[in-house]
């Protein structure tokens, strides 16, 4: 048990009475990254959201031995999951520092937590009582980062990161996933197979609902025909493409 | 068609045949009718019954297929029983061409009003079509130049009335007249459900953008649904001047589509032989409910129960509350459910996709 | 001059009233999504009891009238709460559902009332004062009207600081933006919908006991000819937005004044054309969110 933080088993998830996700299961490694792969609309993003319990979900999910897969989202979170969503979702009429405050869950953020978050985003500090919708791309994925770095979690959720932004943000924010998966496993849906290439220990390629291959990312990446099979893509060419 | 068509037609042909010839017949049903069923008393409610089962219909043409939550339903009411009354007693015109003039008028008022509400979709559509009746009902209760009769309301101008629809001795009349009307509105509903627009509305309440994707309007299509719900409201309201010889500024008002929005939820949201079940219990319901508030029986009781079964409303508001929170199908869904036909839509599916469209866009990358 | 002067304190007055009920029902349409049907079920029911308070103490004296307007909050806020955690809860993210249920409510309530206090209006007395008129630029206005801006202008104060300088005010207005990203910061966000229900009963319950001594009388429906106004305003001022509602209620409120007197008591058409117009050029409304 203690080599694994998330067992996902049989999850299926739906919205809105329609099946997005049929049945998907994988487990997170209690160290290092594990990226989520897949083309585009396989439902990556459905499964995360069935995990937090953003969606309708059925199944087993077990965080750290305890199941979670009956709570709702805001215990679910609670038990220690930081969620970095697609599109980073900041509250674009609160203030960054207003942003950063709301994330942070009692007995769980520290002293030590925000002087790192600090330190991490020195563009963060300068701009507090500025509103998050007038930031920057990358300055919002940086408010979206901080929100989960603040906390005390056993496992990162985090919804391409790296999409739409400069190469040089993408280089902070592998910077910045690097440095967090020091102290907490992270599970990755990251499209730009370099992102991958360079942070993920582990991969699960979902297709159809449902999980097609597990194993280690190099090894994926490093054999053309079965990233181009599962992909559809080159493993040179770095994005996938639908 | 096949015979699966054919036994529910035949029997619902059946039916309407027997509601023919119960004015013919001696039925008493005590406790609900007045009277045996050939008395003018048991005609006026069984007529007043079809009245709402049919206004019923057209408003379940609106939720249930378009997925339309109107809070100004009634606007379209009281443009047919004012529309009527107005012009039967301002003008020379007889019955017939009164009653089409009426009609397009109300089709008018149905597609401009339609057409600016539908801009918005949900709640604020809601919002928005409560705003439009409840300007009719100011402008009813006004009565500017004497024409709608205020507070007071309208009484139905009898000259160009063909006397077989007038008079307690012709309640007979009036009957089979409003059987009539909800047959029509039953198969003009029928017939938009199965038709290429109803269609698109139905796909349009689930998923919108998909329906644009696919190159349809579903604009078009959720106006076309208003304006044919608005004109058999008309249509329902209509009868109601002719039923009740005159109507009041209640025809008009919020409460009326609020009244039509509990008879749809109690009968079943989606369904049209539930929404029919709907206005005949609510209307016999209210009738009754009425009669027990002035009995000596609720009378006699201490105040805490006397008042409030003293006042209809309050049962009725409550029991409403109750079947929203407890008996989501209403009667048509629980009926499909102890039968064991899945096959129909509950009442909860169809208010869930009515609301839930743009989540599901979102799981959808 | 002292006509337009008159109008405009009048329209203020009403404003402010709109106002009281507006931003509740922004508020937690904003949050919840819910369309509060039973909202004026809660001012009526506030103007009905405070006004018991105020006869209980002397109508026509200031403590009566402060204890009316304290009693009529509570008694809004009590009622809203309970109606959030016995019926709209129960319905979680059934927003149709959820107005339905506000919908037999308000039927049930209004019959209730109607039936404890009868349907005719009752006339109500205040501290002398409030009967009184000032002159302002030769217009005598009425004194209640300048009480009833005053508090309307204290309630979107103190609703504007609790929604800046509170963790909960945060976490409604992080919610009204996007409430599932709310809750997975791990905050329960139910508790903010009980609170914003509370927030906006006090304030239409206050509304009501103001309302009374505008228009002069409490009747069981009080509640519902407001209600309706409020709703138009609501959709001009932008769902959910604070600011949308209070702007809103005074240009409706002063369009309906002045159209009611300069063009032959068209005021009530007048918004309603008003709202068509809106819709038409920006359908989420002056302040809302773009579509």
């Amino acid at each position: 048990m203690s080599g694994q933080v998330l067992v996902v088993d049989h999850l299926a998830v739906s919205v809105a009475g329609q099946q997005v996700v049929e049945d998907v299961s994988f487990t997170v490694p209690a160290t290092g990254i594990t990226a989520v792969l897949g083309r585009n609309g396989v439902g990556k993003t459905s499964t995360l959201k069935g995990v937090l319990g953003l969606y309708q979900r059925t199944g087993e999910v077990t965080l750290a031995g305890e199941r979670i897969d009956a709570l709702p989202t805001h215990k679910v979170v609670q038990r220690g999951i930081g969620y970095v969503p697609e599109d980073r979702e900041v509250f674009a009429r609160l203030t960054v520092s207003e942003n950063l405050a709301l994330a942070e869950r009692q007995g769980s953020a520290t002293r030590e937590r925000r002087e790192m978050v600090d330190r991490l985003f020195p563009d963060l500090v300068q701009r507090r009582d500025q509103m998050a919708g007038t930031l920057s791309g990358g300055q919002q994925q940086m408010v979206a980062l901080a929100r989960v770095l603040l906390n005390d979690n056993l496992l990162l959720l985090v919804d391409e990161p790296t999409k739409g932004l400069a190469p040089l943000i993408v280089e902070q924010v592998i910077e910045a996933l690097r440095l967090a998966s020091a102290t907490v496993p992270i599970l990755l849906v990251e499209q730009n197979l370099d992102v991958v290439r360079r942070l993920a220990g582990d991969a699960v390629v979902i297709a159809g609902g449902r999980v097609v291959h597990t194993g280690s990312a190099s090894d994926l990446l490093s054999d053309e025909l079965l990233t181009q099979r599962l992909l559809g893509v080159h493993a040179e060419s770095g994005e996938v493409r639908p | 068609m096949r015979i699966s068509k054919i036994v529910p037609a035949g029997a619902g042909a059946a039916f309407v045949v027997l509601l023919a010839v119960l004015p013919l017949l001696s039925v008493s049903l005590p406790g609900i009718l007045p009277g045996p069923t050939y008395t003018p008393g048991a005609l006026q409610l069984l007529a007043l019954c079809m009245v709402y089962a049919s206004l019923a219909l057209s408003y379940n043409l609106l939720l249930g297929t378009g997925g339309l939550l109107s809070f100004g339903h009634a606007l379209y009411f009281g443009c047919g029983a004012y529309g009527l009354g107005i012009l039967l007693e301002r003008t020379d015109l007889s019955l017939w061409p009164a009653f089409g003039l009426t009609l397009l008028a109300a089709g008018v008022i149905a597609v401009v009003t339609g057409a600016v509400s539908l801009r918005v979709t949900g709640i604020p559509f809601a919002m928005v079509t409560l705003a439009f009746a409840q300007a009719g009902s100011v402008l009813v209760r006004r009565n500017p130049g004497g024409l709608t009769g205020g507070e007071e309301g309208l009484s139905l101008a009898t000259e160009h009335v063909p006397d077989a629809l007038v008079g307690v001795v012709h309640t007979r009349n009036l009957y089979w007249a409003a059987l009539a009307v909800v047959v029509v509105a039953y198969l003009v509903v029928l017939w938009m459900d199965r038709s290429r627009v109803g269609h698109v509305a139905a796909a349009a309440r689930e998923n919108e953008l998909r329906v644009r994707a696919l190159g349809l309007q579903p604009y078009t299509a959720k106006l076309v649904v208003f304006v044919v719900g608005g004109l058999i409201a008309s249509l329902s309201g209509v009868m109601y001047l002719l039923l009740q010889s005159g109507t009041v500024p209640r025809s008009v008002g919020a409460d009326l589509t609020i009244t039509v929005l509990v008879m749809v939820v109690l009968g079943g949201v989606g369904s049209r032989w539930g929404a029919i079940v709907g206005g005949v219990l609510y209307t016999l319901l209210n009738q009754r409910l009425t009669l027990l508030a002035g009995s000596d029986a609720v009378e006699s009781l201490p105040a805490v129960l006397h008042v409030p079964l003293s006042e209809p409303m309050f049962i009725l508001g409550a029991l409403f509350v109750l079947v929203v929170l407890f008996v989501p199908g209403g009667i048509a869904g629980t009926a499909a459910k102890l039968t064991g036909r899945g096959g129909s839509r509950s009442g909860t599916t169809v208010l869930e996709t009515a609301d839930s469209e743009r989540e599901l866009e979102e799981a959808r990358p | 001059m002292s006509t337009i002067v008159l109008l405009l304190a009048t329209g203020l007055g009403l404003g402010a009233l709109y106002f009281l009920v507006a931003s509740g029902l922004s508020l937690i349409y904003g949050l919840m999504h819910v369309l509060n049907f039973a909202h004026g079920a809660f001012l009526t029911l506030g103007a009905l009891l405070g006004y018991a308070a105020a006869l209980r103490l002397d109508a026509t004296s200031w403590p009566g009238f402060i204890a009316s307007i304290l009693v009529g909050a509570l008694v809004g806020a009590g009622v809203a709460t309970l109606t959030e955690l016995l019926l709209i809860r129960p319905l979680y993210e059934r927003h149709i559902e959820q107005v339905l249920v506000t919908v037999g409510l308000s039927l049930a309530s209004v019959a209730l009332f109607e039936g404890i206090w009868g349907t005719d209006p009752t006339f109500i007395r205040g501290p002398a004062w409030l009967d009184e008129t000032t002159g302002i630029l030769g217009a005598r206005v009425p004194n209640d009207r300048f009480v009833i801006i005053g508090v309307a202008a204290l309630v979107l104060l103190a609703i504007v600081v609790f929604l800046r300088r509170t963790r909960y005010g945060m976490i409604i207005r992080a919610g009204v933006e996007n409430r599932a990203m709310v809750t997975a910061l791990g905050i329960d966000v139910r508790r903010s919908f009980t609170l914003v229900f509370a927030i906006g009963g006090a304030a239409a319950g206050l509304g009501g006991v103001l309302a009374a001594h505008y228009f002069g009388y409490v009747s069981p429906s009080l509640g519902g000819s407001l209600l309706i106004f409020a709703f138009i305003v609501t959709v001009i001022g932008g769902l959910g937005s604070l600011t949308g509602a209070a702007v809103a209620s005074v240009l409706v409120a002063l369009l309906q004044q002045f159209a009611n007197y300069y063009a032959g008591g068209t005021g009530d058409f007048v918004i309603v054309l008003a709202l068509a117009g809106v819709l038409l050029v920006r359908p989420s409304g002056l302040m809302g969110k773009a579509a």
